[in-house]
């Protein structure tokens, strides 16, 4: 049986930060994932990380930034705290040999971002999270003495002691169908997000919210699961996206008369407003009929100059080429919102801790909550890595102080014999079609706009797909790269996820950031200024509690762009 | 909508069968790309075809397969396109080259790409402790190891590296490509030892035999094989390192021939390749040539005359050239390609353009052009 101080789950920015985090505060580490950790989707983060590095800003105004961008739903003491670390760690970053963009002195270089007040966010051309994901594993290697990598090896189960400490996890090699029980002091759940529940989605098909149901189903608490991010600027169909730095850069929004109408919504900011604000607007110009008929509107990139583009936004001018057939620096493209990033997640504290001893979360499976309502471009890189690195020093600390848990083998056998199971069922729905209708079901009814019953509706077909996800049958009966009995299982981890998703948006009778209640449209600061939490409740329908929101030095106020 | 055709090949290392193909009719518009196309095939008709896939936005790099017998990301090649090239409109995908093949289109990645990966020391080694802030860098030079920073990791260029084919152990196209966005990258302290280490290993950069394969493979523009040439401009130019295949001197032999003579003059080429006839390196050389001299001899294409006595001299114009080229202070070595133009470039220029980041390259793909 492995067995090391800290396991991570999931090798994306948040994991691999916190490996690195851990193995330098001395633990044995342990970092597992279901693909390889260069295929993590922390690579399609474009626009950049935002830190208040330049003297003549501040970490102050980032964390108001934040806060507003938050809808005053994020907590204050965390914000502080990644708007305070941030700079730092951007020059950590820079010293590991990330190839930030650099200003005419050779300094770094920054560009404007959504929601923001200053110019603070730090790129690599469009593609920097993906420099940063493949820097940061450059570092593995070069720890690869300290860091044990388990690489396409997927987790079927948290285990948890008599006393309900997280003690490791069961994996299945996704290479020869071997199981085995991984004993940890301290896990890290670092697995993102959940976009997948969702269709389209900007998100990659492994963002199937595993590391939110895993921890649920040992009764962690999840927190602000209502809120959902809408990104303003995605592909029809199949939901690519274009990165908010193309507004960044000075693109604008147009809708089919042809009139620029983030005027009517966000007269300040324009294009930069919030992305709730501004994927709300577009939404109401497509609903009230001044859309293209694909249900769209246009992005107009044409105004930023065409050797600017060239150079800062390459990665976008090949999606415009090959997934629309579009030359972006020429005509304006089609763009719709679509579903992007799940502010909500597992509840953890400043330091990554859940209320489950020995479980940690950090990134997009999290909820600290820095986010709140609302996440403001360039802070999700920068929320993987900060709280990526706390919770792997805490877990490490933590781990020096105890001795090695020896779980039993009795989960692995009861996994092993789940997996057999949804192997031999026949006569069932496909796993791929129970996907592909709660995707499009909660794409319908849980977006941009919801109300009270769309939201029963959705949590009614979201329950019949939970039954029928019992007996749904796959083809693959292998142990050699089985996909198909790991897409089962993914198939209940979305589902949970999505019940999640809807009884908090049912629960929250307000609009507040990425919900919006047609049927109770106003934020309500004397009722709903609190966190949803949801905890497990058997089979039945999650239990709903609350918990404040911390406010430090920003009472809310009206929020305008 | 459009039905196509995929022709999958099939492997299962449990079934006891032998890799086949099977053929799956899949109904999608022709902009939908190929991964589309398989996922189609495996959530209605078979659920255990094996294929690695992410982002569906070329990012992640999982996709590499060999679609009508290129590589490329199933994610980012059209099924129209697709269509286009396949014999008798049946789209044939395959799984990448070079590497084992584990099930379908999944292959083994990390006995062979990765381990080359690992070969080239890949993380910053810089010297002494970090300045307090960040390290201050020409703006240009970030840009340029940007393009390497740009690789995925797919595989699409190891798939149909010929070098490699021939010679399993070669360090190979991406990990080469990994090696120059340190020697590229101004913070890195090691640049020689690194290059010393590439060019004395037999497998290393010298091992390249500029196919192009690679540059054609890579769905992000890395363009890996002029990096490899970039690595040994640098190597020879700036570093003074050997060549183990004579090629840096052959060419330095073959430019100073051309300045003296305007024409090329044979009989000089291979002794001043060597570093010139009373040169002991190339005694023996010249020793292993003389059947070839003697040919050349019989045949009249050299007289005894001609080979001591060349009558050519360069003309004012080749001097010209050779002056203007020498007068120039910059060695245009960087991957400039992610600079954009100020507007539609005229095809003259963008030819200038790639000539002057590529030196005597060809120009690269680029998503500018």
């Amino acid at each position: 049986m492995p067995a090391h101080d800290v396991l991570i789950i999931g090798a994306g920015l948040a994991g691999q930060r916190a490996a690195l985090a851990a193995a330098r505060a001395g633990a044995t580490v342990a970092i597992m994932s279901k693909v390889h950790p260069v295929r993590s989707h922390s690579n399609a983060a474009a626009g950049g990380i935002n830190a208040a590095l330049n003297p003549d800003d501040s970490w102050e105004s980032h964390a108001f930034d934040t806060v507003k961008g938050s809808d005053y739903l994020g907590d204050q003491d965390a914000i502080e705290i990644m708007c305070r670390e941030a700079p730092n760690e951007v020059l950590w970053l820079e010293h590991a040999g990330v190839t930030f963009h650099r200003n005419a002195e050779g300094k770094l270089g920054t560009r404007a971002f959504g929601g923001a007040s200053a110019a603070r966010t730090y790129y690599i051309a469009d593609i920097t999270g993906q420099a940063l994901l493949h820097v940061l594993y450059e570092q593995m290697m070069k720890h690869h003495e300290q860091i044990d990598r388990y690489e396409e090896w997927f987790i079927t189960g948290l285990l948890q002691d008599d006393a309900g400490n997280c003690t490791g996890a069961v994996a299945r090699n996704i290479r020869d169908g071997s199981m085995e029980i991984f004993a940890a002091k301290s896990t890290i759940l670092a697995s993102g997000g959940a976009g997948q529940c969702f269709k389209p989605t900007t998100n990659a098909l492994i963002c199937t919210g595993d590391g939110i149901a895993q921890a649920f189903r040992i009764g962690a608490p999840l927190m602000d699961m209502e809120m959902i991010q809408y990104h303003p600027t995605t592909l029809a169909g199949n939901g690519i996206l274009i990165t908010e730095g193309a507004r960044g850069e000075g693109a604008h929004l147009y809708n089919a008369k042809g009139e620029r109408f983030m005027e009517k919504y966000a007269p300040n900011k324009m294009e930069l407003a919030s992305r709730d604000v501004v994927s709300r607007a577009e939404q109401t110009e497509i609903n009230e009929g001044r859309g293209f008929p694909d249900g769209t509107v246009a992005l107009d990139i044409t105004k930023v100059p065409r050797k600017r583009t060239l150079e800062a936004l390459r990665e976008i001018v090949n999606i415009g080429r090959d997934f629309a057939g579009v030359d972006i620096t020429r005509e304006p493209i089609h763009i719709r919102p679509g579903c992007h990033y799940i502010m909500g997640g597992v509840k953890s504290d400043v330091w990554g801790a859940t209320p489950i001893t020995g479980l940690y979360a950090a990134g997009e499976v999290a909820c600290v909550s820095v986010h709140g309502g609302n996440r403001l471009g360039a802070n999700s890189l920068l929320d993987t890595l900060i709280f990526g690195r706390r919770a792997g020093e805490h877990a490490a600390e933590r781990a020096g102080h105890m001795t090695m848990p020896t779980p039993s083998r009795a989960a692995l056998n009861d996994q092993a014999r789940e997996i057999e199971q949804i192997m031999q069922r026949s006569g069932g729905r496909r796993v791929s079609e129970i996907r592909d209708e709660l995707g499009t079901m909660m794409n319908e009814k849980v977006a941009v706009f919801r109300d009270e019953q769309g939201l029963t509706e959705a949590h009614e077909v979201v329950r019949r797909l939970k039954e029928e996800a019992k007996t749904a049958t796959i083809d693959d009966r292998g142990t050699v790269f089985n996909q198909d009995v790991l897409g089962a299982l993914e198939l209940g981890y979305m589902l949970d996820v999505a019940e999640c998703i809807v009884v908090a948006a049912l629960e929250r009778k307000e609009s507040r950031g990425a919900q919006f209640r047609t049927d109770y449209p106003k934020r309500n600061d004397e009722e709903w200024l609190k966190h949803i939490d949801l905890s497990r409740n058997g089979d039945d329908v999650p239990k709903v509690s609350y918990s404040p929101v911390t406010i430090t030095k920003w009472e809310p106020q009206e929020r305008v762009y | 909508m459009p039905e196509y055709t995929l022709r999958i090949r099939r492997y299962s290392p449990e079934s006891g069968e032998a890799a086949h193909f099977e053929d799956f009719n899949i109904e999608l518009d022709g902009h939908r790309s190929v991964l589309d196309g398989i996922l189609q095939a495996k959530d209605r008709q078979d659920g255990s075809i094996g294929i690695r896939c992410s982002c569906r936005a070329a990012i992640c790099g999982s996709c590499g397969v060999r679609i009508n017998g290129k590589p490329n990301l199933a994610c980012h090649t059209h099924l129209d396109k697709a269509y286009e090239t396949a014999v008798d409109g049946v789209i044939v995908v395959e799984p990448m080259g070079n590497m084992p093949v584990l099930k379908d289109l999944i292959v083994d990645m990390d006995s062979v790409h990765w381990k080359k990966i690992h070969r080239v020391t890949p993380w910053l080694l810089p010297e002494g402790e970090p300045p307090e802030r960040e390290y201050i860098v020409p703006p240009e030079s970030m840009i340029d190891i940007t393009q390497t920073m740009a690789c995925i990791q797919c595989g699409a260029c190891v798939s149909d590296c010929l070098s490699m084919e021939v010679d399993p152990l070669f360090i190979g196209p991406a990990a080469l490509a990994k090696a120059y966005r340190f020697v590229g990258d101004p913070r890195d302290g090691q640049h020689a030892e690194r290059l010393r280490d590439l060019a004395e290993d037999e497998h290393g950069i010298y091992d390249c035999t500029h196919c192009f394969n690679c540059i054609e493979a890579c769905p992000k523009g890395v363009a890996p094989m002029s990096q490899i040439m970039r690595l040994r401009r640098i190597a020879g130019s700036d570093h003074g390192i050997d060549d183990r295949n004579n090629g840096h001197r052959h060419e330095m032999a073959f430019v100073k021939n051309i300045e003296k003579n305007g024409l090329l003059h044979e009989a000089d080429l291979l002794p001043d390749s060597y570093g010139g006839k009373f040169h002991p390196r190339a005694v023996p050389e010249l020793v292993s040539s003389l059947p070839v001299i003697l040919r050349a001899l019989q045949r009249g294409k050299v007289t005894p005359g001609k080979a001591l006595l060349h009558p050519h001299k360069a003309p004012k114009e080749v001097k010209r050239i050779f002056r203007d080229i020498h007068d120039r202070e910059e060695r245009y070595e960087l991957n400039l390609y992610v600079v954009g133009e100020e507007d539609e470039p005229e095809s003259g220029e963008s030819v200038a353009q790639a000539d002057a980041a590529g030196g005597h390259l060809p120009a690269e793909r680029s998503p500018n052009q």
